[in-house]
């Protein structure tokens, strides 16, 4: 496409090289400096300065980056996907919990730190239950839809679609494969799930956060998952605030809320209002009907026998 | 040497003015000098505050003494798709409290991703005796129950419109709180709460109002009702139905169908939960007159919706679900050559297969038929350079265009290349561009034709894109109108943003998550830059208990005249100069 760049502007380092390829595209040289706004001389932006900035600052980005550069041939930024990150897991969450909170560190195992702090993001977003990674917000779609779009039937794949499939297919044998990793990578680890976010309070903590229940598919995982969220801000709570606050003391982490032996009890309201024990009906009955849950301190929880064999959706603890 | 200030009385100054309304026109109306300052302030009746956080309370009504309508934004963009962690901020409760008092003759209020609680709702409604306006949009922090206090105490109530707000269903019954005398409703918009509302206080509400001009109802008001409440309220312009689904009986079909057909000014419509195809005729008596039509809820296959759409002629707006394909579209464009603005939403974002018949293809059809469109938002799987280029050379008139690829960083999918050129066509071409979401595989390149041509471009939204800090350098120094801009998942990083610092004080606000800033760069620019507010969100741990040169999360600059905020929650930092907000 002729005539679009004003400018010649060197293309940066990384993978971007090989974009110029196409016969059809524009005409920029890519070896001259890269040509910035002329007023501020602190602007430019030296390649090899890039480089080494790239290497310094980047955390998370680290990782992919280099990946990304002993690569040919068309790599661009991809998503982090679990491959990229060996040690994701549990075992990383642990790790970083109680790496953040430790006093000091040597420059030396700072980058490493910084690695796991990076693995401790990207293993957020990393639905814990089957390794598969989870793009959080994206598509970009608005939690009211989806939340309609959920609870609406789908159709079935239409007539017209299917003949485009084959049409397509036929036509165009690059479609379906030899796109970007990156698409691959989504494919195969079906990157983008729905996503059904519902409001947790913990007692004590007077901030609530939110957890995604679709990238669950048991209580253990849920638990888990709870545990860590709120571990983590109770730490920031007793470094930041003290003692002021009527919550739990360093050590007491809700280490186990399905047992109750942590002296917090994990409940939900249901759609009816209810509040009930969470743990006590099947997992896909627990989705269908929890609107929000609460780590209720055991104390608290009225009424609420010890986990029996009832039956019947589970025990009702009466509403605070 | 004459002095303007002297050349017309006050009373004449103040009554030229009021014919002036948009906010540039006052401030500048504001700078001519002292006395037409004095006269502005006191005779500006409406506030448009885009970040509650930029200004204080105290410093709008010091200022504004005399306002009757505010509109306040609290929350980013990106909340919407929970990329904000709760409790972030947004509350509207100390702008209450501080009107409360100030403006007693308040009228107005519009909030948009702002926390409203209950108190506030009831303090509205006992503070403000000529209240007529409430608008929630993508609200939360409220139940049914401050709605029963607007309901019960706002005498002069014109419109309620709830938006699409997270609101707590305690109960249905708060719309009986309006009293028996009251008549004034002009618009009501509950299409948001889940639970059943009274259906018998709703139709006498709607009975007794005969300005009733807006009535968008909730999923939970079935089909069979509908046909009473239109009976009542022939004079709707705006309708918005509930599940629209039902048995099959021609009773109630041909009820329907009379009721629509008795709505002679009826021009949008939306709803359509739960769509029997069976019910649509119904409405086919009264399609050529709508100019707004919302069926993103409605999941009814390509057929029907080419018969629906091809009897709206005069159609100017249309949102719907991608289930009406690539040849629905193109009888789209055949049919409503007035068409200024086309959604296509995905009905199956998360399946890792299309199901959909719908294409690059669409859009280009619609770019060819509809001389008007000037704004999109498409949800497809796949696209291609020259199907950009295609639209960008058809549509020269666009202004808004939204384009979201589901896959992240998919590539032209003829040609495996990225993007760039495609959207920089979109650039070139379309002139008075104002807003622009980028999808697909981008390089630096794309934002160089960003910075290069988009000089109207107010808004740009960007995920997954670029290679360097090369492509925030170019939108921060070529965008000259820019003012909000949100990226995520980038590879940018301490050097762009902080080489153009000046710039972030002539936006908005400046929203990063999952790039590259470190936590250094940060407290730097925030030291620099006293008149933005340098928010720091983590929610792993507090920033400082890492190395400096460590990525940050999320990112959030504004800026403001009235410092660093005092609401934040646990884990956001502010990068403020004062000490005593610093991390120790």
């Amino acid at each position: 496409m002729q005539g679009v760049v004003g400018g010649g502007v060197g293309a940066v380092s990384g993978g971007g090289g090989s974009s110029t390829s196409g016969a059809s595209m524009s005409t920029v040289s890519n070896e001259d400096n890269l040509v910035l706004s002329s007023e501020d001389s602190s602007s430019c932006l030296d390649e090899s300065e890039l480089e080494l900035g790239l290497g310094l600052s980047l955390g998370v980005g680290m990782g992919a980056c280099k990946a990304q550069q002993s690569l040919r041939g068309g790599q661009y930024a991809r998503i982090l996907t679990a491959k990229d990150f060996p040690y994701v897991g549990s075992s990383a969450s642990a790790s970083v919990s109680s790496s953040s909170s430790s006093s000091s560190s040597s420059s030396s195992s700072s980058l490493s730190r910084a690695n796991v702090a990076g693995t401790k993001r990207s293993a957020d977003s990393v639905a814990a239950a089957n390794g598969a990674s989870q793009v959080v917000g994206w598509p970009p779609i608005r939690a009211y839809r989806m939340n309609s779009l959920v609870n609406q039937a789908k159709l079935p794949a239409t007539e017209v679609f299917n003949s485009l499939i084959v049409k397509s297919r036929n036509s165009n044998p690059a479609v379906g494969k030899g796109t970007s990793s990156a698409c691959v990578n989504a494919k195969e680890k079906g990157q983008l799930r729905s996503s059904l976010f519902v409001k947790v309070n913990m007692d004590g903590i007077p901030i609530g956060r939110k957890v995604d229940l679709s990238s669950h598919r048991c209580y253990e995982t849920l638990a888990q998952k709870l545990e860590d969220m709120f571990a983590t801000s109770s730490t920031i709570m007793n470094s930041r605030r003290g003692e002021e606050h009527d919550m739990m003391v360093e050590a007491t982490r809700p280490s186990k809320l399905l047992d109750g032996s942590s002296g917090f009890v994990l409940t939900y309201e249901d759609k009816e209002g209810d509040w009930m024990l969470v743990g006590d009906v099947p997992w896909g009955m627990f989705i269908n009907s929890v609107r929000r849950l609460r780590i209720m301190r055991a104390s608290e929880a009225n009424g609420l026998a010890p986990r029996s064999e009832e039956s019947n959706g589970g025990q009702r603890i009466k509403p605070i | 040497m004459p002095r303007m200030g002297y050349s017309f009385p006050e009373e004449v100054l103040e009554h030229v003015f009021s014919f002036i309304q948009s906010d540039e026109d006052r401030n500048a109306i504001s700078a001519v000098c002292r006395s037409w300052h004095d006269i502005e302030r006191w005779s500006r009746r409406r506030v448009f505050v885009g970040n509650c956080y930029a200004i204080s309370p105290k410093m709008v009504i010091r200022r504004f003494p005399e306002v009757r309508s505010i509109e306040l934004k609290g929350k980013p963009h990106f909340a919407d798709f929970n990329l904000v962690p709760e409790d972030w901020g947004g509350y509207v409760a100390p702008w209450i409290s501080a009107m409360a008092s100030a403006y007693p003759w308040l009228e107005e209020i519009r909030l948009k991703r702002m926390v409203i609680t209950d108190e506030s709702l009831e303090l509205i409604s006992k503070s403000f005796k000529n209240f007529k306006v409430l608008v929630l949009s993508s609200c939360e922090g409220f139940s049914t129950e401050g709605l029963a206090a607007i309901a019960a105490n706002c005498r002069n109530l014109r419109e309620l419109d709830l938006g699409e707000s997270e609101v707590e269903d305690l109960s249905g019954h708060w719309l009986s709180h309006f009293p028996d005398n009251y008549t004034s409703l002009v618009s009501l918009n509950i299409a948001c709460l889940g639970c059943e509302v009274s259906f018998s206080a709703l139709e006498r509400l709607v009975g007794r109002c005969p300005n009733l001009r807006t009535l968008r109802l909730n999923r939970a008001v079935p089909l069979d009702k509908l046909a009473n409440l239109l009976c009542r309220a022939p004079q709707l312009v705006e309708l918005g139905t509930g599940a629209y689904s039902s048995e099959l009986r021609p009773d109630l079909f041909s009820n329907l169908s009379g009721a629509f057909s008795g709505c002679k000014e009826l021009k949008s419509l939306s709803g359509f939960w739960d769509v029997v195809p069976g019910y649509l005729p119904a409405v086919y008596p009264i399609c050529s007159k709508l100019t707004s039509l919302n069926l993103s809820y409605a999941t009814i296959q390509s057929p029907e919706l080419i018969k629906l759409v091809s009897q709206c002629q005069n159609l100017q707006r249309l949102w719907v679900l991608d289930y009406i394909e690539d040849a629905g579209l193109v009888a789209l464009a055949a049919s409503c050559k007035d068409l200024r603005e086309l959604r296509v939403f995905p009905s199956d974002p998360f399946g890792p297969e299309p199901n959909v018949g719908l294409t690059e293809q669409g859009l280009v059809s619609v770019s060819e038929g509809c001389p008007k469109l000037q704004s999109v938002l498409y949800f497809c799987r796949q696209m291609s350079n020259a199907a950009l280029i295609t639209i960008a050379r058809n549509r020269p008139n666009m202004t808004r265009f939204r384009l979201c690829i589901i896959e992240p960083q998919a590539p032209d999918y003829l040609t495996l290349q990225p993007l760039d050129v495609g959207f920089g066509a979109i650039v070139e071409h379309c002139k008075d561009l104002r807003r622009l979401s980028l999808s697909g595989l981008l390089t630096d390149r794309v934002f160089q034709y960003i910075g290069t041509h988009a000089k109207k471009l107010e808004m740009l939204s960007v995920a997954f894109a670029g290679e360097s800090d090369l492509g925030l350098h170019h939108i921060l120094s070529g965008c000259e109108n820019l003012r909000k801009l949100e990226i995520r998942d980038c590879p940018f990083g301490d050097k762009a943003l902080l080489a153009n610092a000046a710039k972030l004080e002539t936006m908005r606000s400046l929203w990063m998550s999952s790039c590259s800033v470190s936590f250094g760069a940060c407290k730097l620019l925030g030291q620099k830059m006293p008149g933005l507010n340098v928010e720091v969100i983590d929610e792993r741990s507090p920033p400082d208990s890492r190395p400096e040169s460590c990525p940050i999360e999320k990112l959030y600059i504004y800026r403001t005249v009235s410092g660093p905020r005092f609401d934040m929650p646990g884990f956001v930092w502010t990068m403020a100069e004062n000490p005593a907000l610093r991390l120790s």
